[in-house]
């Protein structure tokens, strides 16, 4: 059995909790990282969401992780709103695996 | 482009041809492999796309109750509320084959006791914001679990996906035309050894038959 976690700021994982997730706080990026590494490293949790604009200033540490079946790191809108990030990554996969970006052209 | 120096021998020359046959079958099959996982991948990243959408419209939504939520009441009274939580989220991870890239697939296993409503506290000393937004917040975690698994596999996908096309690429254009430009000299050079033979052949030949006409009238005289 795996764990889900969160890490982000207090407003905005506050209420992951009332689902059950393992909330971890952190108030920065670096905080973020330390928490990040450590929950990677306990190889307890299979999904990590990462608030977005913490994920912003990691994606270097978020690329080392991407090759790895587990965990799965996702970045979800912090409560000040989506930054587009998390599209962003996904327009990324699509242009490292196509070589261009079909998918989100038409926009 | 770099050559290929071979000696020009018969067995060089069938080395390489098995080579070619060999690389032109591996190269017509791993652009098959390509095309069968960019379309898998193109199937997941449509679905993780749709689901990105819908769970950040959500999460915007949650976020705007839980504002409100937190500040209609005490600053203690929210973290009073959530932070003994009812139930337990955890995963069952199993894991998929696609195209011999291992991705994992998400079941959510929910312990703890669930009353129906998901709350994990008492309504009274709380408001309806907040009631509302983890209400909202509890509908979208099958999605929101759903997206980590297809962005996932997207990730491990795209990976798949350009080292098949590097491969496939480095045969096309690399190792096949290599061994075609090694082959078609190894045979130049076979036929002009050839011919080189034959012509020696021949110029041996018409000595012999000058040799013995000279003999044939020697003897005449």
């Amino acid at each position: 059995m795996y764990k889900i976690g969160i890490i982000g700021e207090r407003d905005s994982v506050l209420g992951f909790m009332a689902l059950g997730f393992s909330v971890h706080e952190a108030q920065n990026a670096e905080e973020a990282l330390i928490v990040l590494r450590t929950l990677v490293k306990s190889g307890e949790y299979a999904v990590i969401f990462l608030v977005e604009h913490f994920a912003l200033s990691l994606s270097e540490e978020l690329a080392a992780y991407k090759d790895m079946p587990l965990p799965a790191i996702t970045v979800i809108p912090g409560h000040s709103g989506t930054t587009g990030y998390g599209m962003a990554s996904i327009k990324n996969a699509v242009e490292r695996a196509v070589g261009a970006d079909i998918l989100f052209k038409e926009d | 482009m770099a050559e290929i120096r071979v000696n020009p021998t018969r067995m060089e020359l069938k080395k390489l041809q098995g080579r070619y046959t060999t690389a032109r079958r591996g190269h017509k099959l791993l652009k098959d492999k390509r095309d069968e996982l960019m379309k898998q991948f193109l199937e997941v990243v449509r679905e993780d796309k749709l689901l990105r959408e819908k769970v950040e419209a959500a999460l915007e939504k949650f976020y705007r109750g839980f504002t409100v939520a937190s500040a209609s009441g005490h600053p203690k009274m929210l973290e009073e509320a959530l932070l003994c939580p009812k139930n337990e989220a955890s995963l069952k991870v199993s894991y998929k084959n696609v195209m011999s890239v291992t991705v994992p697939a998400f079941e959510m296993n929910l312990s703890g006791d669930r009353l129906g409503d998901g709350f994990n506290y008492g309504l009274a000393f709380t408001s309806g914001e907040l009631d509302v937004s983890i209400r909202e917040l509890n509908s979208i975690l099958g999605d929101i679990l759903r997206m980590a698994e297809l962005e996932k596999t997207a990730q491990l996908l795209a990976e798949e996906i350009e080292r098949t096309r590097r491969r496939v690429n480095a045969l096309e254009y690399i190792m096949m035309p290599q061994y075609l430009t090694a082959i078609k000299s190894i045979k130049m050079k076979l036929d002009e050894n050839e011919r080189g033979n034959t012509t020696r052949l021949m110029k041996v030949k018409d000595m012999m038959l000058k040799e013995q006409l000279q003999s044939n009238t020697e003897e005449d005289e």
